[in-house]
């Protein structure tokens, strides 16, 4: 995951709501995984981004591990990342 | 200024007119008046505030030139007009061929060649593209029943059923091949289109060529809602650089002189662009092309008059249209007058 940033043309809204610029396509996401489509818009590497979460939610470091590896998933199903 | 458009069609399979006519009023220090042709009195756009100043029906192309012309001379002799804006497929070819005589009247047109028209029809466009190195699906003409039995060994199914000018149906098998051949061609003519199912997400381009081998503008939609006739009914600007190039690239390729549309298709599995259709009219989205920042409708006026017309550089992306129906109210004596005369004046 750390070789990926978030693709330069899709845009988050505060509501949590993404479109991709080059297909159109549009998301809804609930506040962590904005929070955590934030950090990766700023650059911050997939470890402090794991850190962060684990320091601020009651999760057991494996689930957030499962957690975290699936949402990543889906964003490279979806295009939403692109290569660093 | 007088400007007569057709197309005020705007019903569930909506003609491009009332967005041409939206874009044209929307043009910053330019006055003009509207003078819309139809060809049938229930075309809403003369019933609707604020689009057409007067109305003139004209006859179907099936009708032939002469007749057109004269009608037009008719028009002219009443309105003066300084340019006409025909935008719908079927009277393309006739309003091409009266270029010349429009010409002599003092109207103005930015039309393609016949020639032009030819090479983006249904049955031309895969040897264009092949010739330059732009992805289309395969494709078969079949004029007969005959034809179709070539389908099960060149395609793998579903494949997509086309008229010559308009429809298209997805068949999964031969039968339904058959089926959509021949209710395809009762309503459309030979030869039905039969061409290779590309899998992946379609994409439109609304575009303006100068004639030169220049791009005026594109604007690139991903269709959002699609009704059950294929046509969508709300869309976004996107922008991807590939397809606005390869947009361009066609364009320049075929010298496109007048407004068209690209129908894309990205496939899934490799991202890359193939060309189904290319439209010889603006789309009935191009007010979205306005809207975002390209005027396209009055860049063409501007070209039609002969004025030197800058290319667009850029667009707003994320811009969304909405398309609605309403239920517009009026009194029979406009139909009446519609109907009976051949034409209404508003105001």
């Amino acid at each position: 995951m750390t070789n990926y940033k978030l693709s330069s043309n899709l845009a988050i809204s505060d509501n949590g709501f993404l479109f991709l610029s080059t297909t159109g396509e549009t998301f809804t996401v609930n506040d962590i995984a904005k929070v955590v489509l934030m950090d990766l818009k700023n650059d911050i590497n997939y470890k402090s981004i794991f850190d962060k979460l684990l320091k601020e939610y009651e999760v057991e470091e494996k689930i957030l591990e499962r957690d975290l590896e699936d949402f990543f998933n889906q964003l490279n199903v979806y295009n939403l990342l692109e290569e660093k | 200024m007088k400007i007569a458009v057709t197309g005020l069609n705007n019903v569930d399979n909506p003609g491009p007119g009332v967005p041409v006519i939206r874009g044209i009023k929307d043009a910053k220090d330019f006055k003009c008046e509207i003078i819309g042709l139809i060809y049938d009195a229930l075309e809403p756009a003369p019933y609707m505030d604020d689009i057409v100043q007067s109305t003139y029906t004209i006859p179907y192309p099936s009708g032939g030139l002469d007749l057109l012309f004269e009608r037009i001379k008719y028009i002219h002799s009443k309105e003066k007009l300084d340019v006409i804006v025909p935008t719908l497929d079927s009277e393309l070819f006739g309003f091409t061929k009266l270029t010349p005589k429009l010409d002599e009247l003092g109207i103005k047109t930015f039309l393609p060649s016949t020639e032009q028209l030819i090479l983006r029809g249904k049955d031309k466009l895969a040897s264009f593209c092949n010739d330059n190195d732009i992805l289309v699906p395969k494709n078969i003409l079949a004029t007969s029943a005959q034809d179709i039995y070539k389908v099960s060994s060149e395609f793998k199914f579903p494949v997509a059923v086309k008229g010559i000018f308009y429809d298209a149906k997805i068949a999964n098998n031969l039968d339904e091949v058959f089926s959509a051949f021949k209710s395809i061609s009762s309503k459309w003519g030979f030869p039905v289109v039969i061409q290779e199912y590309i899998k992946g997400e379609e994409y439109n381009v609304s575009a303006l060529g100068d004639g030169e081998g220049k791009t005026i503008g594109a604007v690139a939609m991903k269709k959002l809602y699609i009704t059950d006739n294929g046509k969508g009914w709300s869309g976004v600007t996107i922008y991807d650089n590939k397809l606005i190039e390869l947009s361009k690239n066609i364009i320049s390729k075929i010298k496109w002189k007048s407004g068209a549309e690209l129908e894309f298709i990205k496939e899934e599995k490799t991202n890359k662009y193939y060309l189904l259709e290319m439209n010889p009219r603006f789309p009935a989205w191009v007010y979205l092309s306005v809207a975002s920042g390209q005027n396209l409708p009055y860049s063409l006026v501007e070209l039609a008059l002969g004025k030197k017309v800058e290319p667009f550089e850029k667009y707003e992306v994320g811009k969304l249209f909405i398309r609605y129906s309403w239920d517009l109210i009026t009194d029979l004596k406009q139909f009446e007058n519609i109907s009976v005369n051949g034409e209404m004046h508003n105001g």
